[in-house]
């Protein structure tokens, strides 16, 4: 094991970039994926990098850099998927079959271009171990745009989150809120697209936030966790893969392995812990709910009085 | 002459394997769309890739391997709980593990050089070109299963599809088909891929049922319409794709998703238009009548 360590530092200079560009998209997707879990968009973290991968291929078709069809088409997705609004059941079908016509036309795009199987590969499956310093200023420059938007809307964001109905009561654009949060998912879904592939950027977005509200019961809190287990899965995956397996096997595998692994055991022992915050939770709301009656009551005599009065 | 017949025998077995499998599917998927479970059934798909292509390191029919790993996995999808609100998550948790794997032994599978590359893109994209005897004898057997077994399920599924709690109380095992349910749709979506791939699944899973659920709403018609859609799409792809467009011979997948989705969006704009009449609520004011009168006895 210390040998492995000792190599993973020799390894180190060939890795700078790998490294440093893996634990931006660690940070980002873990913010992100914890504001997509609370809003119950997971099904949208699954589907846009799919949306992606289409755009890339037509962009290669077209003979533009991929980048541009990257952004494009996530952006016009996350939008989309934001207009789409509340209910959830008409939604996810709405999002199901966004997806299957971007990734049908993803098809035709490669289909009508000569280098079929290669490019799909190197877009499903990513180049995280072929990473120029270009690649790491465009990513650093985008999570930095994307980190600071999300840290301007932080406090209203989260609040439309947890309560909706609430927030939008209290004169926070709640709609709006939520087409700019997907803009910036789209942001964050794209350059992670040319780094881990497509099948990964799933992983990173969803796997560390759900373990993160498993344990941590503060937003805040939970947002950290989140972001130290991506940057630790993403680390340790890359370690497993270059050192142990010398980058026969896909970074992908082992990072979504371990992200698995760690949630499964919280999750099954979870109950232990949830449950009495939970049950607290629950006797509050009805406390709240006894005194909401009392006050209704009150409120209904009150008014009956009043009608006698003016009678 | 021998080109010409071997040309016609795989139009004819695209053809056959195309008709069974978006019966199927469409059939099955009016209750994905009723249940709110597209996102399950993505699931399943991407984990049945993970089968497939772990069958084709050991050489095994990919359409076992998949089988195999789609119905252990509608199993555990189903023990971990009924429909609930954290659902999602634990479904987004399998699905990335699942793919994942699939990864590690999509590159195994081409590094071993045990076959070409693009077998791995005709379990993404599908094969319907390449389809066996075997193949659409196999599919006929499980097509014909999955429709007896959910015609027979048919009223209770739809029941508890529609009033999980009314239905418990009128003693129908809710849990229990839950879980059967998940079980057929491992085996539905195990079947689709054959013809549409893994990442399209959508397009004859739940394109049609959700296009014939804005059309009309009475259960029996919906699922008609929903079958009648769904052979159109494969047909229309099909046709398309030999016919070719514009000079260029597309992928059939690519035609049938495209046809899918559109009609999907047609609908859906011509619902949000009023072009179409709302369906009249039918069945919801009856059940909550029964569930109040139940809760008064």
């Amino acid at each position: 094991m210390l040998q492995a360590f000792q190599e993973f530092w020799l390894y180190f200079p060939l890795l700078q970039n790998t490294l440093l560009a893996g634990s931006i998209i660690a940070i980002v997707a873990a913010l992100m994926g914890y504001f997509l879990i609370m809003r119950g968009l997971t099904f949208a973290g699954h589907a846009l990098p799919y949306v992606g991968f289409a755009g890339a291929a037509g962009a290669v078709l077209l003979g533009i850099d991929p980048v541009f069809g990257l952004f494009a088409f996530t952006l016009a997705g996350g939008v989309g998927i934001g207009f789409l609004g509340k209910e959830a059941h008409a939604r996810d079908i709405t999002i199901g079959i966004l997806m299957t016509f971007a990734l049908g036309l993803g098809l035709m795009f490669f289909a009508l271009y000569s280098g079929y199987a290669e490019l799909v590969y190197s877009y499903l499956f990513g180049t995280i171990l072929g990473i120029s310093q270009q690649d790491v200023l465009v990513t650093a420059v985008c999570s930095l745009i994307a980190v600071a938007a999300l840290i301007v809307m932080f406090r209203p964001l989260l609040f439309s989150t947890m309560d909706p109905i609430v927030a939008s009561s209290r004169g926070i654009p709640v709609y709006a809120l939520s087409i700019i949060f997907m803009a910036l998912v789209a942001i964050a879904v794209a350059m992670s697209i040319q780094i881990v592939g497509t099948l990964l950027v799933f992983t990173l977005l969803v796997g560390p936030a759900a373990t993160a509200i498993r344990i941590a019961n503060r937003p805040l809190w939970a947002i950290i966790l989140a972001v130290f287990l991506g940057l630790l899965y993403t680390w340790l995956g890359i370690f497993l893969a270059v050192v142990l397996f010398n980058g026969t096997l896909p970074v992908s595998f082992f990072i979504a392995t371990i992200s698995f692994s760690v949630y499964l055991p919280i999750r099954l022992l979870s109950p232990l812990w949830i449950g009495r915050g939970i049950r607290r939770q629950r006797n509050q709301e009805q406390q709240v709910e006894i005194e909401f009656e009392h006050l209704k009551a009150r409120e209904c005599v009150a008014v009956e009085v009043k009608q006698e009065s003016f009678k | 002459m021998l080109v010409d017949l071997l040309h016609e025998s795989i139009i004819r077995n695209a053809f056959i394997a195309g008709t069974i499998v978006a019966i199927v599917a469409a059939y099955v998927g009016y209750f994905v769309v009723l249940r709110s479970q597209s996102f399950a059934g993505e699931a399943l798909t991407d984990i049945g890739f993970a089968g497939a292509t772990g069958a084709a390191i050991f050489g095994v029919s990919s359409l076992v391997g998949m089988l195999l790993f789609a119905l252990l996995s509608a199993l555990g999808i189903g023990a971990l709980g009924e429909r609930m609100r954290g659902r999602d998550i634990e479904i987004g948790m399998f699905l990335s593990f699942a793919l994942g794997i699939g990864v590690l032994f999509l590159s195994i599978y081409t590094a071993t050089g045990s076959a070409h590359s693009s077998s791995g893109l005709n379990i993404l994209f599908g094969s319907i070109l390449s389809v066996t005897t075997t193949d659409i004898q196999l599919s006929l057997i499980f097509g014909i299963i999955i429709i007896i077994v959910t015609t027979f399920l048919f009223r209770p599924l739809l029941f508890a599809s529609i009033d999980p709690e009314v239905a418990q109380t009128r003693g129908i095992p809710v849990r229990t088909l839950s879980i059967v349910f998940l079980l057929l749709l491992a085996a539905t979506v195990t079947e689709s891929v054959l013809v549409i791939g893994v990442l399209l699944v959508f397009a004859l899973l739940i394109a049609p049922a959700a296009t014939a659920a804005l059309l009309t709403h009475r259960p029996r018609t919906t699922v008609l319409v929903s079958i009648m859609l769904s052979l159109l799409f494969t047909w229309g792809g099909l046709s398309l794709a030999f016919i070719g467009t514009f000079g260029e011979h597309l992928p059939v997948s690519f035609y049938i998703s495209a046809l899918a989705s559109i009609a999907y969006f047609i609908a859906v704009i011509a619902r949000r238009a009023h072009l179409l009449q709302p369906p009249r609520r039918t069945t919801a004011p009856v059940t909550t009548r029964v569930a109040t009168m139940n809760r008064k006895a």
